[in-house]
């Protein structure tokens, strides 16, 4: 073989997180895969493949990217592969046609990092998603992986462990913020054994999959971080909670775990330091409430998944009753970059009260869509517009709803709130896990405040009366306003039930389930009023409270619209106008939609009225 | 299932639930791993389960329809999950259900008669960024209209 200069090996990265793979990506992955193999001495280099986690741009997917040129190409079908093997593999072309076109400058970049979707993020957490082979533990240890065990194992006493972790001031990203550091302490100070090292990877919110990324993408950084916390407490037994559903998840923890045993990461006398620590995974059933800490414990003691009051602390008696920390999949993830480059470091990022990054899945009507990590202290405008690229076909944005089914709707007044803690909490809705979802004037808010209350209502354990009937009562008046059936003192009757549920709830779920409910109300009560007075529904979703139109004027006659209808409601001429058979019209909305003139508008049931 | 098949086929349950110690916590995960392997709980497997790990039944129904990864009614042929997270659900899910219910005649959670589709709602599938989202037996369908829902069914029924 002839020896050209030295050129580095380049590796073909392909997405294989959940939102290529339902674009077939993995057809992609082997086609580029078996050409590379095949290819012998006609390359140069001997170029690798990897299958990758999510790259945060499902939208675009399937993603391939080309190292170390960092090329960046989008929507690569199958039938792309022959071309991206012979022009970017084997030579250095670009191929324009599959470049990342940025949403805000209409330009086609080479590399990722150049777009504006990247350019904002910081990635901490995320570090190794969409970089590494979430198969490989040498890819993991290739980018500093197991080297803040090792320097806990070798340089620091469990008690420096801890005291780093408080000063890094994480605090726990699975929604109530809770310093990650003083539960450590708290739960290292109680003497019974055995103690217990918990990841809560039931990523529960409907409309969220941070946790899920983390763990099929790179599941050695959950398993460092929770073995650094093994040592600092004490504990010798651990287990990670997935949902049931999450099976590339669960399939690629369980080779982590496996290639962490071979290397004796895991097991007995750890690194000949006398560390004793292994982990198993337990699959949940696939109820919201097993997101809860108590009753994911009682999930994994093979109990129904109900809570416990909370005058018990996990700290104390957990898991069988023994000492328990559980923290959740982002958290742990943080944790090893924390120890390798130090609390001074991390507390640089993000704000004072909240310092570090936060994952979050940004979702909804918005243009750029898919899972971001971003430093705390960002507004919301920067996320939604810059990162987001803004809202799709130029409708107007009306609110973001952050922190699930426990958190709340944010109105386009307070688009720059600082995005932390407490900042969201004093909003009214919360952080939560990190479920972003972008809403614009076709969401209707007391539409959505019902849904997560139907939600809420299929969740409850049942276990205490408050949240069992306050949330079905809630849910009884808000359909009743939807389907038209609202009157004068449903709003304050909301308020009220919504009062009791957060005083007298027994869990988190019953003492947060009115948040959706309360924050729609505070910030777009004359919604609410449209629907219980007007019976109209702004937004044009309560279908009882819509009737959809065609504006003669704005209409260009296009046609577009009567293609779009899935019954035949629309009929006219072309280039004169069109109009809408009410009698016939599902209220789908698919015609709104499809206009680009904003021709389609709503004058809901009170023009009935009118007649 | 028909009933011939019910004694071989519970020589799976007997394989799955022997795999696990007789402690009460592999209770679920056995449970997870029947319904894995016939989409459902049947009552004979339940009965091995019962005897294995020696609690009453009424625990092993309370578990079945407490946690909703498993089910005690048979499933369709296609098991069409629509999802219903909040991504989805903005994007129009529920006119997917609406479609699907006008099309095959049944609601979420149920089975079609001649047993060749289930419908169900779930939440968030992980794919929120091409929302809507529908899974049919593991093929993801993204960005799914209505009009197309129609199209998916006669490609389903023209697989058969
Ligand atoms: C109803 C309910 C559901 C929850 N679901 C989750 C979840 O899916 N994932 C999660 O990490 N935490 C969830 N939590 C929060 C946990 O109880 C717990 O606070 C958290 O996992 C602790 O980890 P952290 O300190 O690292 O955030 C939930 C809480 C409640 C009340
Ligand atoms: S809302 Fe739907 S059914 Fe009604 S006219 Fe428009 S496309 Fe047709
Ligand atoms: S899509 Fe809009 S502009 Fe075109 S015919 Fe329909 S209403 Fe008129
Ligand atoms: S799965 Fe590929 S970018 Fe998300
Ligand atoms: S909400 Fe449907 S895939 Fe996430």
């Amino acid at each position: 073989m002839v020896f050209f200069k030295r050129k580095p090996v380049k590796t073909v990265l392909v997405c294989c997180g959940t939102g290529c793979l339902a674009n077939n990506s993995l057809e992609v992955y082997e086609g580029l895969k078996k050409r590379i193999e095949g290819a012998g001495v006609r390359a140069r280099i001997r170029p690798v493949t990897k299958a990758t986690g999510c790259n945060g741009l499902c939208e675009r997917g399937p993603i391939v990217k080309i190292q170390p040129d960092d090329i960046f190409y989008c929507g690569v079908k199958a039938a792309d592969v022959d071309e991206i093997f012979e022009r970017s593999v084997l030579n250095d072309e670009i191929i324009t046609r599959l470049l990342y076109r940025d949403t805000s400058t209409g330009e086609r970049v080479k590399s990722h990092r150049e777009t504006e979707f990247y350019k904002r993020q910081y990635k901490i957490a995320l570090r190794n998603i969409g970089e590494i082979d979430p198969a490989s533990i040498d890819d993991y240890m290739e980018r500093d992986g197991y080297r803040a065990l090792k320097k806990v194992l070798t340089s620091m006493s469990p008690q420096e462990v801890m005291a780093e972790i408080e000063k890094s001031g994480l605090r726990g990203r699975g929604g109530a913020g809770f310093p990650t550091g003083v539960k450590w302490k708290q739960c290292e100070r109680v003497e019974a054994l055995p103690k217990y090292v918990v990841c809560n990877g039931d990523e529960g919110d409907p409309g969220a999959f941070m946790d899920r990324s983390i763990m099929e993408g790179d599941p050695h950084s959950v398993i460092e971080g929770m073995l650094i916390c093994a040592y600092a407490i004490g504990a010798e037994k651990g287990f990670i909670y997935i949902r049931d559903e999450y099976a590339l998840a669960i399939k690629n923890m369980t080779t982590a775990l496996e290639e962490a045993r071979k290397r004796g990461f895991l097991g007995q006398n750890i690194l000949q330091k006398g560390l004793n620590f292994d982990i198993e995974i337990v699959r949940g059933g696939g109820a919201f409430v097993c997101g809860e800490s108590t009753a994911l414990m009682a999930s994994i003691e093979g109990r129904v998944g109900e809570p416990r009051v909370k005058y018990i602390r996990s700290v104390e008696r957990g898991l069988w009753d023994k000492p328990t920390v559980l923290n959740n999949v982002e958290t742990w993830a943080n944790v090893p970059v924390i120890i390798n480059r130090g609390a001074q470091w991390f507390r640089s990022i993000g704000t004072e009260g909240s310092p570090g990054t936060k994952v979050f899945s940004l979702v909804g009507k918005v243009k750029n869509t898919g899972l971001i990590e971003v430093p705390m202290g960002i507004t919301l405008r920067e996320i939604i517009f810059s990162i987001g690229g803004g809202i799709p076909r130029g409708r107007e944005f009306k609110a973001v709803q952050t922190g699930g089914p426990s958190g709340g709707c944010i109105p386009k007044e307070l688009l720059d709130l600082p995005v932390d803690f407490d900042s969201l909490t004093e909003s009214g809705s919360m952080m939560g896990s990190g479920g972003m979802i972008v809403m614009d004037d076709t969401t209707c808010m007391v539409e959505v405040a019902r849904y997560y209350l139907q939600f809420l209502a299929e969740e409850s354990c049942g276990k205490c009366v408050p949240c069992r009937e306050g949330i079905k009562q809630m849910l009884g008046i808000l359909e009743d306003i939807c389907a038209g059936r609202g009157r004068e003192g449903d709003i304050d009757l909301l308020l009220d039930i919504g009062a009791t549920l957060q005083e007298a709830s027994l869990c988190g779920l019953g003492k947060t389930a009115p948040n959706p409910v309360l924050s729609t109300i505070r910030y777009f009560r004359e919604e609410y009023e449209e629907h219980i007075r007007n019976k109209y529904c702004p937004a044009g979703v309560c279908k009882e409270l819509t009737e959809f139109y065609i504006d003669i004027d704005a209409c260009r006659g296009c046609g577009l619209c009567e293609q779009k209808c899935p019954v035949g409601a629309i009929s006219g001429e072309r280039r004169r106008t069109y109009t809408i058979d009410g009698t016939k019209c599902i209220k789908c909305g698919q015609c709104r939609e499809a206009c680009r003139f904003g021709a389609i508008k709503n004058r809901g049931r009170r023009h009935e009225d009118n007649h | 299932m028909p009933a011939g098949s019910i004694q071989e086929g519970l020589s799976q349950a007997k394989e799955i639930i022997g795999k696990y110690p007789r402690e009460q916590r592999f209770l679920l995960a056995a449970l997870q791993d029947i319904q894995k392997e016939y989409n459902y709980l049947p009552r004979e497997a339940l009965a091995l389960v019962q005897e294995h790990f020696a609690v009453p039944l009424s625990r092993l129904y309370s578990m079945a329809t407490f946690y909703k990864a498993l089910a005690l009614k048979p499933k369709g042929k296609f098991v069409i999950k629509v999802c219903d997270g909040t991504a989805c659900h903005i994007r129009g899910s529920t006119l997917l259900v609406e479609e699907l219910q006008r099309l095959l005649k049944i609601g979420p959670g149920e089975t079609t008669p001649d047993g060749k589709f289930s419908m169900e709602t779930v939440n968030c599938l992980g794919s929120c960024a091409i929302a809507p989202v529908m899974v049919i037996n593991d093929q993801y369908y993204g960005r799914v209209t209505t009009a197309a829902v129609g199209k998916i069914l006669e490609d389903l029924e023209a697989k058969e």
